[in-house]
């Protein structure tokens, strides 16, 4: 296996995108960024990969008018999923992994805030028994909260301890869409909103995009002193219906956590929509006490479709860059309630990635 | 003025779906007012049955009828219903574990407030009036000691097995253009075509996007073109299809604007059908200044305005 590390990313998130959803004008300037931290321009990148989805934008292959704003002469090597960043991400990777490129920029883009977001999730559901009841995002997670207060794994105050520290962890991002922490028992104190759910423990709708650069080896060396090189990527998946699953459990997650080694992991971004559903990959990770959970806020406190998984992974990696950590994991989901998780290792060295 | 201009967009489809005779086993089920769930590897009774057993991966065959009573295992309440859920007044969503079944099942919960909803309590199947093989055929569940409406025989739309479903799809979006096409449809309500210059390859492009698709650079300086251009490439449209706004047979042309380096769609007339050409000259014919919107439609059609045909050396980079 070749040795790649994550040396680019830029974000934005904000609550209101005021702009056309292919986002292109988004994108521009996160593909500058990304040109500034590499010193590469646009013909250094091997490979691109875009996560983005047609129901978010309202509009057939809206990924098609984002590549604008990467040009496309001379052509380039392009691909696309309708999935968050960090799958697109896998994508690439697995195409340096192939030795046909050694490098990749990958990205994401949505514009929730244009249609009804609980709403249009729905269509991503089992289409004969699920979407005709038009189950919102909300619900189902509020399904999930329960099932877990009700078998004892966790309680309200447990999500407020969640909801309040990722509040607070927040203030100190610039991008974070809702921050300021107050107290577990002013959480508490407030109104219920999808029983057993309270505003705050539910991910603000967002619209937003991330990119991310990839690099193989000296690519990589010649870019930053201190790349954050993948130790490992592993992605599962669990039933989509919500009735044969134990919904306090996600087992595509423990199963991803096994294919890799995060002994000694200091600091987890976990993509996680739903206060509960934190405590619930915690677990499923085996997350030692002393690992310090999503110091960005998380996706609590701004949840970009489609990027908010791959900033993750963006977070964890700036993290290894500036010395703050040697060894981290990223985490997104996709699907509903925790049904699609894929776990990304990061680390200060070469050791520990695949071979 | 705002930054950009935006409309609302409805984006609405039926989807069709073969059953396979699975779920159409069960989906008949419910139309005929019966609920049939699946017998799995590991004994256990699935409600909806899954098409291929989860552990050994087998096709699933063993069918099971199973109660129209059952007990709630997890509800949440639903303060604000979206379009398209089984009520649009505040309701829960619940799992039922049916009577006769090991697994629960997702639907509606008819109770005016989430004091009257827990775990534990005994539900059963409120039937829809009308069944015609469909998940909505259960309106919803409903608290067992609720006070039974005497209701008259269901009305089945057919007894054939169902084979199909049909699921309408509506979504709502504000949709937004970008700053640059809201510079164009702007200048349309003006009456002036306006492109935008790309600072890198000086390429001018109508409409107007946020980056130059040759090389990502942001395009920035306003241009307005002129409305007269070359027809490029073009299409006699013979066949009739939903939605069409004109009666064939009618000439839809890319037409070369001058000063523009990427053509406009369009409609062509004041000419025969079979005289149009590539490279004929055209011009814009605007409607009344009175019925002007933001949009390209205010321009009515182009026409030709007599002049020499244009070299193809004058656009043969734009095919
Ligand atoms: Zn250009």
């Amino acid at each position: 296996m070749r040795d790649v590390a994550v040396v680019g990313f830029a974000q934005r998130q904000m609550p209101v995108f005021d702009g056309s959803p292919t986002c292109v004008e988004l994108l521009v300037p996160l593909f500058a960024e990304c040109y500034e931290q590499t010193g590469w321009t646009r013909r250094d990148i091997g490979f691109w990969c875009s996560g983005s989805s047609d129901y978010l934008a309202g509009r057939s292959f809206s990924f098609v008018s984002a590549v604008d704003a990467i040009g496309v002469i001379p052509p380039v090597n392009e691909s696309h999923v309708e999935m968050d960043l960090a799958w697109a991400l896998y994508e690439a990777w697995l195409k340096i992994q192939t030795g046909e490129v050694d490098t990749a920029l990958v990205y994401a883009f949505g514009k929730a805030s244009a249609g009804v977001l609980r709403r249009t999730l729905a269509l991503q559901l089992e289409p004969y028994t699920m979407t005709p009841l038009w189950p919102d995002t909300i619900s189902l997670a509020g399904l999930q909260a329960r099932a877990g207060i009700d078998a004892g794994v966790w309680d309200e105050r447990a999500m407020a301890e969640v909801a309040n520290r990722s509040l607070t962890d927040a203030e100190k991002n610039e991008y974070a869409i809702r921050k300021g922490g107050s107290s577990v028992e002013e959480l508490l104190s407030r109104p219920m909103y999808a029983d057993p759910l309270r505003k705050h423990d539910c991910s603000p709708v967002t619209d937003g995009a991330a990119a991310i650069v990839l690099a193989a080896g000296d690519r990589a060396r010649e870019v930053r002193d201190r790349p954050a090189w993948i130790g490992g990527l592993a992605h599962h998946i669990d039933p989509i219906s919500v009735g044969t699953r134990d919904l306090t459990r996600a087992p595509s997650a423990a199963r991803s956590a096994a294919a890799l080694d995060l002994d000694g992991v200091e600091v987890a971004e976990l993509h996680a929509p739903f206060s509960h559903q934190e405590l619930v990959l915690r677990r499923e990770l085996g997350l030692a006490d002393d690992v310090r959970v999503n110091p960005s806020g998380g996706a609590l406190t701004s949840n970009p479709m489609f990027s908010a998984g791959g900033i993750r992974i963006g977070e964890a990696a700036a993290r290894i860059w500036s010395g703050e950590a040697s060894k981290a994991v990223a985490h997104a989901t996709s699907g509903p309630a925790l049904q699609q998780n894929l776990l990304c290792v990061l680390g200060a060295t070469t050791e520990g990635a695949p071979n | 003025m705002t930054r950009t201009l935006s409309a609302p967009v409805t984006v609405a489809f039926d989807y069709t779906r073969s059953t396979g005779p699975v779920l159409g086993r069960f989906l008949t089920g419910l139309r005929d007012g019966r609920v049939v769930g699946a017998r799995t590897s590991d004994g256990r009774v699935v409600v909806p049955p899954p098409e291929f057993d989860p552990v050994s991966h087998e096709a699933v065959t063993e069918f099971v009828e199973v109660a129209p009573t059952g007990t709630v295992t997890s509800w949440t309440w639903v303060p604000e219903p979206v379009p398209g859920q089984p009520f649009d007044r505040p309701f829960a969503f619940a799992l039922v574990t049916l009577d006769g079944a090991d697994t629960p099942f997702l639907h509606a919960l008819d109770l005016a407030s989430p004091d009257q909803v827990s775990t534990g309590m005994r539900v059963r199947v409120r039937w829809a009036e009308e069944r015609v093989g469909a998940i909505t055929d259960i309106a919803c569940w409903e608290a067992l000691d609720a006070v039974v409406e005497v209701r008259g025989e269901a009305r089945l739309a057919t007894t054939d097995p169902v084979t199909g479903v049909i699921t309408p799809v509506s979504l709502d979006y504000l949709y937004a253009a970008s700053p640059e096409e809201s510079a164009f449809y702007r200048g349309l309500n003006e009456g002036r075509i306006v492109g935008q210059r790309c600072p890198a390859c000086q390429k001018v492009y109508v409409p107007p996007r946020s980056a130059c698709p040759s090389d990502g650079t942001p395009t920035a300086e306003e241009v307005e073109v002129a409305q007269t251009g070359t027809i490029t490439t073009f299409c006699v449209v013979n066949v009739p299809f939903l939605g069409q706004k004109i009666t064939p047979p009618y000439v839809s042309a890319y037409v070369l604007l001058d000063g523009a380096d990427i053509a406009v769609l369009h409609l062509i007339l004041g000419v025969p059908a079979d005289e149009v050409r590539m490279g004929m000259r055209v011009k814009a014919v605007w409607k009344p200044e009175e019925e002007w919107t933001y949009s390209l439609e205010n321009i009515d059609h182009f026409e030709p305005t007599g002049e020499p045909d244009a070299d193809y050396d004058t656009y043969r980079q734009h095919l």
